[in-house]
C-alpha cells in the first residue's frame, strides 16, 4: 500500500525540482532536469508568431509579384520577368542587411523573412560583412556560407537526386 | 562559523578555504558600452564606450581595447603603476583569450591567462586571493572582459543575421572590469572601512544534460547551486550568513531555478539573492530577454555596484559567485550539453 502511493506521488511529480534533487541516477536526473526547465523557460506564442510570420512574408511576396508584373509590364518575358524580380529582392535584402533594417524586421516577423528569398540573401550578407575582416581568401572566402552552405548543398544534392530519379524513370518509360 | 578545523590548514570542508590573513580589495575599475551606460547601474561605471568598436577595426581589437582601459584605469584609481602588480590573472571569451592577450601586452605584468567562460571573474579573484594571502604575491590584479558583438561572433551567428532570439537568450555584455587584491598590510591608514575576500568555494563542473545553448541560464542554475550548497556545508552556514547571494548570469530562467533547486534542500535564497545579470539591465525597456550574460557581467557589476554597497556598508557579506557556461561551438555542434560552473567568493565588509 504504502509503496503503490509513493509510486503515484513520483509519477505525479514528473519535471519538479524536487525530482531534480533527489533523483539518484544521472540519466533520469538529467531527463526530469530537461523537463522542469521546460516549464520554467518562456516562449513565444506560436500562433503570434504564425500571424506576423503571415503578414511580413506574405508582403515580401506581394512585393515579389509586383515586380513580376512590373518587368513583363516593361516587355520582359515571363522567365526573364522572374529572373529579374529575384535579383531585385535579393538587392534590396542585402542592401536593409548593410542599413542594419533586415535584422530587425527579422526579428518581427521570423519565418517571414526567413522563408523567403531574401532571407537567403540575408544569411550571405551577414557572414560576408563579419568576416571581411578577416581578409578576401580566408575571411569571406572561406566563411561567407557559414549559415546559407547547408541550404547550397543539400538543394544542389537533392537537385541531382530527383534529377537522377527522373532520369531512370523515363528510361523504364514509367514518366 | 564552525571552528573546529585545524586552524593550520585554510581548507575548510571540502571545495572551500578560508583565509587566516584575509587580502584586501585596494581598487576596482569598470569600464562598460553604451547599451550597459542605459541601464539601471550606468551612473556607476568609471567610463562608458559609446562607439562599440572603441575606435579600432574589428570587435576582438574592440574588446582588446576595453581590458586594456580597465587594466588602467584600476592602476590610476589605486596609484600605482603596472611594476607595482606582481602578476596580472585574466581571461576573457573569445578564442584563446584574444582579448586577454592582445589587450594587456603593453602593461608587461606577468600573466595567468585563464578561461572559466562568464566565471572567469570569480575563478581570477579566488587565484588571486590564494597567491597573495600565501605569500606568492603582494599585489595581483584580476581583470575580464566581453563584447556582445565579439561573442555573438565567437559563440552565435554573424551580427547581421536576421532571426528572433528566444526569451530565454541572454546579451552579452559589453565591458570590462578589473580588481587589485593585496595583502592585508597594504591597506590604507585611517578608518576607511576595509574589503576583505574571506573565503572561497572553487566550484566544479555541473551537468545536468540540457543542450540548448540559449538558454545558459538553465544550463548554468545547477553549477550554481552545487556551489552555494558546498559553501553552506563546507562553512557550516545558511543563506542568512550573507546580506547578498550573488549569482554572475543566471538570469531570470536560471534564478528561479536556483532558487527552486536550494528551496528543496532545506535552503530558501529567495529574499537575499541577486543575480548581476538581472541588474545590469532593464529587461522590459532593453530588449535584453533573460538579461545579460558574458566575464564582463559580473565583473563590471562587481566592480562598481556590488563594492560600492560593501563600501558604504549597506551590506557587509556577500557571497559573490560568477557562473559560467562551459560550451564551444564544437561541443555543441557535436551534439554535447552544456557544462556549468560557479566559483564563489565570500567578500566582506570590515
Amino acid at each position: 500500500m504504502e509503496k503503490g502511493v509513493g509510486k503515484i506521488m513520483a509519477n505525479q511529480k514528473q519535471g519538479t525540482a524536487s525530482q531534480v534533487v533527489r533523483e539518484q541516477d544521472k540519466q533520469k536526473r538529467d531527463q526530469a532536469y530537461n523537463k522542469y526547465v521546460k516549464q520554467k523557460t518562456p516562449t513565444f506564442s506560436t500562433a503570434k508568431n504564425t500571424i506576423k510570420a503571415f503578414f511580413i512574408g506574405g508582403i515580401i511576396c506581394t512585393m515579389g509579384q509586383a515586380f513580376i508584373a512590373y518587368y513583363k509590364y516593361m516587355g520582359a518575358s515571363e522567365d526573364t520577368a522572374k529572373a529579374y524580380n529575384t535579383v531585385t529582392l535579393v538587392f534590396l535584402s542585402i542592401l536593409l542587411t548593410g542599413l542594419g533594417i533586415y535584422q530587425k524586421l527579422a526579428k518581427f516577423g521570423g519565418a517571414g523573412t526567413l522563408v523567403p528569398i531574401t532571407g537567403f540573401a540575408n544569411s550571405v550578407a551577414a557572414p560576408a560583412v563579419e568576416y571581411k575582416k578577416e581578409g578576401q581568401v580566408f575571411g569571406i572566402g572561406c566563411k561567407i556560407f557559414t549559415i546559407a552552405g547547408p541550404v547550397i548543398l543539400y538543394g544542389i544534392f537533392l537537385s541531382w537526386l530527383l534529377g537522377l530519379i527522373y532520369y531512370i524513370l523515363k528510361q523504364l518509360k514509367v514518366a | 562559523m564552525s571552528e573546529q578545523q585545524n586552524t593550520k590548514s585554510k581548507m575548510v570542508g571540502k571545495q572551500s578555504l578560508m583565509f587566516q590573513n584575509p587580502p584586501i580589495i585596494l581598487a576596482s575599475a569598470s569600464i562598460a558600452g553604451k547599451k550597459e551606460s542605459e541601464g539601471p547601474l550606468g551612473t556607476l561605471f568609471d567610463e562608458i564606450e559609446e562607439d562599440p568598436l572603441l575606435g579600432k577595426k574589428t570587435w576582438e581589437e574592440a574588446e582588446s581595447e576595453l581590458m586594456r582601459k580597465a587594466a588602467l584605469k584600476v592602476l590610476e584609481k589605486a596609484g600605482l603603476a603596472s611594476r607595482d602588480i606582481r602578476y596580472l590573472i585574466g581571461g576573457d571569451l573569445l578564442g584563446q583569450l584574444i582579448a586577454t592577450s592582445f589587450g594587456i601586452g603593453e602593461l608587461e605584468i606577468p600573466l595567468l591567462g585563464i578561461y572559466g567562460a562568464c566565471s572567469t571573474m570569480g575563478e581570477a579573484m579566488t587565484l588571486g586571493s590564494i597567491l597573495v594571502e600565501g605569500g606568492f604575491a603582494d599585489r595581483i590584479l584580476a581583470i575580464t572582459s566581453s563584447h556582445f558583438a565579439g561573442a555573438e561572433k565567437q559563440f552565435r551567428t554573424p551580427l547581421d543575421y536576421g532571426n528572433q532570439r528566444p526569451y530565454s537568450a541572454s546579451w552579452t555584455v559589453t565591458g570590462s572590469g578589473a580588481v587589485i587584491i593585496a595583502d592585508s598590510s597594504f591597506a590604507p591608514k585611517g578608518n576607511e572601512a576595509q574589503i576583505i575576500i574571506k573565503g572561497v568555494t572553487i566550484g566544479k563542473i555541473v551537468d545536468y544534460g540540457l543542450k540548448d545553448s540559449m538558454n545558459m541560464g538553465a544550463a548554468m542554475a545547477p553549477a550554481a547551486f552545487e556551489t552555494i550548497k558546498q559553501n553552506f556545508e563546507d562553512f557550516g552556514v545558511d543563506p542568512s550568513y550573507y546580506d547578498k547571494i550573488i549569482t554572475g548570469d543566471l538570469g531570470y530562467v536560471g534564478k528561479q531555478i536556483l532558487i527552486d533547486l536550494l528551496k528543496e534542500k532545506n535552503f530558501d535564497i529567495s529574499a537575499n539573492h541577486m543575480d548581476c545579470g538581472i541588474e545590469i539591465f532593464d529587461q522590459d525597456n532593453q530588449d535584453t530577454h533573460a538579461g545579460g550574460s558574458g566575464c564582463g557581467c559580473s565583473a563590471i557589476t562587481f566592480s562598481s555596484y556590488i563594492l560600492k554597497q560593501l563600501r558604504e556598508g549597506t551590506w557587509k557579506r556577500v557571497l559573490f559567485m560568477p557562473t559560467g557556461a562551459l560550451l564551444s561551438q564544437v561541443s555543441f555542434n557535436e551534439g554535447n550539453s552544456v557544462p556549468g560552473i560557479a566559483h564563489a567568493v565570500i567578500v566582506e565588509r570590515r
